[in-house]
């Protein structure tokens, strides 16, 4: 089977922007990833198109009604927040089996404001707010809450996660926002779901991101390979069944399946990685993170943002781009926003928050539902 | 729509499928037991989710007593919805976890602790349906 390589990648700036179309989101981004490594469209192949809100609407074929219509064929994907990795995934699948040599993934996402969840029952009457609570503050306050339960976890150490990436996300221009928010800011803005203050939230933004995947002899043949990135890994995995999955989803069990896959493809350990882009819907989500991914020991992940190695010039910096907290997070383009942050760093082209000799880095997201993806990805000068 | 159909239900509706009300004696929460692995799983189902096992699933009354698993106190929700409440996750004694309001109680996230012995509890949902319907919901209360 070939590797399989990013040779063009970007994202636009994430923000809100209410008069545009979804479409002209995905297709800005999907001709800056193009011109990133100097194709067409005419290059293309197929298209995999990540889009959760019209998830029905073939967003994919409107993209390419914006950009050219060359008669590729088009798959839309929607996956919960793993959405653009899925997309992005599917791609990289087709080139391992030898069907294509270059393809186009793009995710896109256009949002309103305000809480995500909740809701429905199936009776006749509203059940949030009466059976407990489906806000996704809640769902992953309860996240938070279940890792406190079993190592005491504090309020302080998940604040510390939003005020390390808020801090990242001032020396990323692409963020949604570039604003510092010390630790006193954070626990005493306005609580959501206890730990989660609305500091702690991930913003919900508008966005898109692309990539060009190619196989190893097409990167040769077109002189890609000295802004390549390899595909190491590209793991995928559903929720395993475990006590209580069913009545408060289980984030631990999906991402570690897939964390011990992706390692394996990548035949590599945690302890070689240089970074992380993980999926910090909330700031409560990253600590158990830490864990899922291997990043530290079971029950030491407080002790891990406290002494600060998971912050940019750490051992292990996570979420240098500002992540989901402060970068934004557009769910459908989410996963291939955080290949573009990887992909930069391990070409050396990040500028302020350049993770420095970064050779392997790790994207990671989670889609309540559950879905979990893993991407490896390594330098290859 | 013929007119029989949206009259109100004399009696309250149950707020979800596994609540069962009984003709006569108390409301309970049902569950279903797989009979290979046991399992215990809120509502009716085929298959087990956890072992694949077919046809092997029987209804079981669930406990009204169990352990608070798991809180958060939510303080921002949806407009009409009225907070700060608790949503609790609950291990029932004998098999189930089920997710639900904790009521007759501060919702202070200091006062509450984990592994606290709660009752459930059934009472008026205080909520309507567009036909006028009332419904009988299920809430969590501390047993001591
Ligand atoms: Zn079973």
């Amino acid at each position: 089977m070939t590797e399989v390589y990013v040779v063009g990648v970007d994202m636009i700036k994430f923000g809100r922007f209410p008069d545009r179309t979804v479409p002209s989101l995905g297709a800005e981004a999907a001709l800056m990833a193009l011109d990133d490594c100097g194709l067409t469209i005419q290059d293309m192949q197929a298209l995999y198109c990540g889009n959760l809100g019209q998830a029905s609407a073939m967003v994919g074929q409107r993209v390419l009604q914006e950009i050219g219509q060359t008669g590729i064929p088009v798959v839309n994907c929607a996956n919960a927040c793993a959405t653009g990795a899925t997309a992005f995934r599917e791609g990289y699948m087709a080139i391992r089996a030898g069907q294509y040599d270059t393809v186009l993934a793009v995710g896109v996402e256009q949002m309103g404001k305000g809480l995500l969840g909740g809701g429905g029952g199936a009776s006749g009457i509203p059940t949030e707010g009466l059976l407990g609570s489906g806000t996704m503050p809640s769902v992953f306050a309860h996240v938070g809450m279940e890792h406190s339960r079993k190592y005491g976890t504090t309020f302080e150490q998940f604040a510390k996660v939003s005020v390390k990436n808020h801090h990242h996300s001032t020396l990323n221009p692409k963020a949604m926002y570039q604003i510092e928010t010390p630790l006193q800011e954070v626990m005493g803005a306005e609580m959501i779901s206890y730990p989660n203050t609305k500091l702690m939230c991930s913003v919900n933004v508008d966005g898109s991101a692309a990539a060009v995947l190619m196989s190893e002899k097409k990167v040769k043949e077109k002189g890609l390979m000295s802004r390549a990135v390899r595909v190491r890994a590209a793991a995928m995995t559903s929720d395993p069944y475990t006590p209580r999955n069913l009545v408060m989803p289980d984030f631990n069990a999906v991402t570690r399946l897939a964390a011990k896959e992706a390692y394996e493809q990548a035949g590599v350990g945690p302890e070689d990685i240089n970074l992380v882009e993980l999926h910090d819907c909330f700031a409560t989500a990253e600590i158990v993170h830490y864990e899922n991914l291997g990043l530290c020991a079971d029950g030491e992940a407080g002790r891990l943002i406290d002494s600060g190695e998971t912050a940019l010039g750490g051992r292990i910096p996570v979420n240098v781009s500002g992540g989901l907290l402060s970068k934004g997070h557009p769910l459908g383009a989410t996963g291939i926003a955080n290949i573009y942050e990887i992909t930069t760093h391990l070409r050396g082209e990040a500028g302020a928050r350049q993770v420095k000799g970064a050779r392997l880095g790790l994207t990671h997201v989670v889609g309540m539902g559950s879905a979990c993806a893993i991407h490896v990805l390594e330098k290859v000068n | 729509m013929p007119e029989a159909e949206t009259k109100t239900a004399a009696k309250p509706l149950p707020v979800v499928p596994f609540l069962k009300i009984p003709e006569s004696g108390e409301p309970y929460l049902e569950g279903h037991k797989c009979g290979h692995c046991g399992e215990v799983f809120l509502g009716q189902r085929m298959v087990c989710a956890a072992c694949g096992t077919r046809g092997q699933m029987q209804p079981v009354r669930l406990s009204n007593k169990g352990k608070l698993y798991n809180f958060t106190v939510v303080h921002r929700n949806f407009p009409g919805v009225p907070v700060p409440f608790i949503s609790a996750i609950v291990d029932l004694e004998g098999g189930g976890c089920l997710k639900g309001n904790l009521v007759d109680m501060v919702p202070n996230a200091e006062a509450i602790k984990f592994d606290m012995p709660v009752n459930v509890v059934f009472r008026d949902a205080g909520r309507k349906d567009r036909e006028g319907n009332s419904y009988l919901s299920y809430f969590f209360t501390p047993a001591n």
